[in-house]
């Protein structure tokens, strides 16, 4: 009990040295996709279709702000105009073609001008039209496993870091032993199986998320624009440990990329070929 | 004034069976309606504890409270599933429902008085085989979707789920039969006069909501009934393994659940016309839209189901399509909230409790409505999807609203139902203790939502720690005003003033309950009331929307 409290006091300084990482940058390491304390709107956005996600949301924000203030400018009016004491006498209208035709044509118009954007963002993030390369992940109760078949066809287990375990720097419940590498500025298709219940691989700050279910593949595409390491979780209900069973991706220069890969190669090929193959693994599932 | 001498004469009739089996044998729509209550107030209990000791845990950081992560999820399963089959629904369907539809339409009881306690005892059955799925094993640690494989015996052995399956196929069952009745009661026990365009807008909107439960509650039956059998039986209708497509329980799930959120806030909107009209001492502001946009909420209600699916890989052609099905339910229900307003403009408004509760309504429907305009679109669903911005959105939007819809029924009706009237200042204050309590534990998970958080977890990163703090003191809060609630609820019995008239509410309170006397008795309009619009030189005994000319 007294550890949890420390922990939740604790978390406002350690939050800020996270933040002051975020803000500086840490060049060595890029940046940082994750919330930071007290954060009232989304992630910042680190992938093109995150940031059309930000844009669209203003979008949203300002005309459901506006409607909320409207009616409840509208209801404060009428309270303080139409109580009792004001207004001992009651109206009897109960009827007004011109204005009922007004509030069902007028939201009308506010959702054509809502469907729009949100149709065209909704094409934009569905799929990557030139990948540069394809991730596959597979996952599992409760961890997520990588494979890369444009560079070898190599895979690998990507295992929560107990928090017992955690480095400096690194945050609880979201750090993971092996990390997905990916090149900055690649266009990456993604392809999400499961091995299984239903599990979703969600990154907030690269704007993923996509079911992964048994038996069929899900594709989703994402294109980290600026080196760092960028944090997510398993974004849909799957058993005990669900809360965790983290997500983490780095993303890298191009040559480190390439000097990663080679390494990579030789590291997860001793540990044997594991089945994450996403084309036969729903055959496999019980 | 006809009615009033045959409600005098009424009471000569007044004779029911006492002690247990007036309650347990009842046919009587009142009592029926009142043991609604009753089970609905006890399982508000359960689920409202099990909702605070999951605040609790999610306060702070880490694993405090609730150390088995499965029995996590277990109370949100269980909350989820106390909440809407076992509060929500039967207090406004089975208990409002009950005790007004008849009462409302002049007639003297529902269609089928012993088909509505087996509906009753079905229900209370089913409650009491969800507790046993939360003991027996491990619990259902499934959410409330159920979602395949998680729900398979691979993932979930030991009878826990099954209970779970049983004890919706009961209370699923009892709904049924309970909405039959509705609907039949209502097309054809009408009092002359009372055309369906005279109805009170509360039967209208459980009418309308008797509809859905008819139309969406088979499809869980069928959906619950593979599941049982790929469990027990060596199906494979979900199972991949098999030939079977996990996404199949999830369309089918969501072509009933997605209708069971309307079948949850209908009769909120039904309730709060009827509020709205009396306090405003006005008829209610385009009554025909009203009726109307429910029956358009009810028929688009089930068309837009699989935009609770965006991120689970269907085609991105039928998300579009999706997105803009959801999106047109704003049209309707931008008609009530602005009816509502309408008919609040120009009146002479009295803020007592029931009317603080439905401003309180409205105000909650809205905030929870727009971000639902939000989530209706695909392409920003994802950033959303199973974060707390859902949990928020939902909580705003249908539960906390359906519970200020209840709270507000319960002040506006106890006069008649029990014969003695609230505390005024007492519930006025427990008006504010809720209100500004549900606002503190609901408005912060937008921001965690936004910020990345998922929801169903027991421990979250340390970042989340601020608002999930502010969240859990909202969450005692709301805790403070729902124990006053049950303070002015003893009080009300025990002391509460005695309501002499028939009708305490005044010249806005138009609807044929209040012309009964207060308590109502056992057996009410024995003799049809007449409702003929205008005859009476002030619009009648029905609704005061009724117009002339229809």
């Amino acid at each position: 009990m007294r550890d949890s409290v420390q922990r939740w006091l604790m978390s406002i300084p350690m939050a800020a040295v996270v933040m002051l990482a975020f803000v500086a940058g840490s060049r060595a390491e890029g940046v940082v996709g994750q919330s930071q304390p007290w954060q009232m709107n989304f992630q910042t956005a680190f992938s093109p279709v995150m940031e059309k996600v930000h844009d669209f949301h203003t979008m949203l924000l300002v005309i459901i702000t506006g409607i909320v203030l409207l009616v409840l400018g509208i209801l404060t009016y009428v309270i303080l105009r139409f109580n009792a004491k004001r207004n001992p006498v009651p109206s009897k209208t109960a009827h007004n073609t011109l204005l009922e035709f007004a509030w069902t044509v007028v939201p009308v118009l506010i959702l054509v001008v809502i469907a729009i954007p949100s149709i065209k963002l909704l094409y934009f993030a569905n799929k990557a039209v030139e990948p540069d390369m394809t991730l596959k992940v597979t996952a599992h109760q409760w961890y997520w496993s990588y494979n890369y078949p444009d560079h070898g066809d190599f895979a690998f287990d990507s295992i929560p870091v107990p928090t017992d375990d955690l480095k400096p720097g690194q945050p609880r419940l979201l750090a993971v032993d092996n990390p997905v590498v990916v090149p900055v500025g690649a266009n990456v298709q993604v392809l999400i199986n499961s091995d299984d219940v239903i599990h979703n691989w969600a990154v907030p700050s690269l704007g993923l998320k996509k079911d992964a279910l048994p038996g069929r593949i899900n594709e989703t595409w994402f294109r980290a624009d600026k080196e760092g390491v960028f944090y997510g979780m398993c974004s849909e209900l799957c058993g005990v440990n669900h809360y965790f069973m983290p997500i983490e991706v780095r993303a890298v220069s191009k040559e480190a990329f390439g000097a990663w890969v080679e390494k990579a190669k030789e590291e997860f090929a001793a540990n044997g070929r594991r089945s994450v193959d996403v084309a036969n693994n729903g055959a496999s599932v019980r | 004034m006809a009615y009033g001498a045959a409600a005098a004469h009424g009471e000569h009739h007044d004779h029911h069976p006492t002690g247990w089996k007036r309650w347990v044998y009842s046919t009587n729509h009142k009592d029926i309606g009142t043991m609604y209550i009753v089970l609905s107030l006890i399982a508000a209990l359960v689920g409202g504890l099990m909702s605070w000791y999951i605040r609790l845990e999610l306060a702070e950081p880490g694993l405090q409270h609730i150390t088995d992560t499965q029995f996590y999820n277990v109370l949100v399963t269980a909350h989820g599933f106390i909440m809407v089959f076992f509060v929500v629904m039967p207090a406004m369907i089975g208990g409002f429902g009950n005790w007004f539809v008849p009462l409302m339409i002049g007639a003297p009881d529902m269609a089928f008085p012993r088909m509505n306690n087996i509906s009753f005892w079905l229900t209370a059955a089913g409650f009491v085989l969800l507790m046993l799925s939360a003991v027996v094993g491990d619990g259902p640690g499934t959410g409330w979707t159920v979602y395949p494989p998680l729900s398979s015996v691979a993932f979930h052995p030991g009878p826990s789920v099954d209970f779970g399956i049983l004890a919706l196929h009961v209370a699923g069952a009892g709904s049924i039969l309970g909405a039959i009745n509705l609907i039949v009661t209502i097309f054809n026990m009408r009092a002359p006069g009372m055309t369906m365009h005279r109805m009170p807008l509360f039967v209208w909107s459980i009418l309308v909501t008797a509809f859905l439960l008819v139309l969406a509650l088979p499809v869980l039956a069928g959906a619950l009934t593979m599941l049982l059998t790929d469990r027990n039986f060596g199906t494979h209708f979900y199972e991949v393994a098999g030939g079977g497509d996990p996404l199949l329980w999830q369309h089918l799930f969501w072509f009933f659940g997605h209708p069971e959120v309307y079948i949850i806030i209908l009769p909120a909107f039904g309730i709060i016309s009827q509020i709205v009209s009396t306090f405003s001492k006005k008829p209610v502001f385009g009554y025909l839209g009203m009726a109307y946009a429910m029956v358009a909420i009810g028929v688009v209600g089930f068309v837009v189901w699989a935009h609770h699916m965006y991120t689970s890989g269907i085609t991105v052609n039928s998300r579009a399509y999706f997105t803009v099905a959801t999106l047109i339910i704003a049209v309707p229900t931008g008609i009530k909230i602005f009816s509502w307003l309408a008919t609040m403009w120009g009146g002479s408004i009295e803020f007592k409790v029931p009317m603080m509760y439905a401003i309180g309504f409205i105000w909650l429907f809205v905030l929870g409505g727009v971000t639902g305009v939000v989530l209706a679109n695909a392409g920003i669903d994802f950033a959303l999807h199973d974060t707390y911005y859902v949990v928020a959105h939902f909580h705003y939007v249908m539960a906390i609203a359906a519970i200020f819809a209840m709270f507000a029924a319960w002040y506006y009706w106890i006069g008649k139902m029990a014969g003695k009237q609230y505390p005024e200042g007492m519930a006025k204050l427990q008006f504010w203790v809720f209100f500004i309590g549900v606002n503190v534990l609901f408005f912060p998970q937008h921001f965690l939502g936004l910020a990345g958080m998922p929801r169903r977890i027991p421990d979250y990163p340390d970042v989340y720690a601020g608002w999930n703090m502010v969240s859990s003191v909202g969450a005692a809060i709301t805790a403070v005003g729902t124990l006053m609630f049950f303070l002015v609820m003893f009080y009300t019995y025990r002391a509460g003033r005695p309501v002499s008239v028939a009708n305490p509410w005044g010249e806005g309170a138009t609807t044929l309950e209040w012309t009964v006397p207060s308590p109502a008795p056992f057996h009410t309009h024995e003799e049809m009331p007449v409702i003929a619009g205008g005859a009476h030189g002030h619009g009648g005994h029905g609704h005061g929307q009724m117009r002339p000319a229809e």
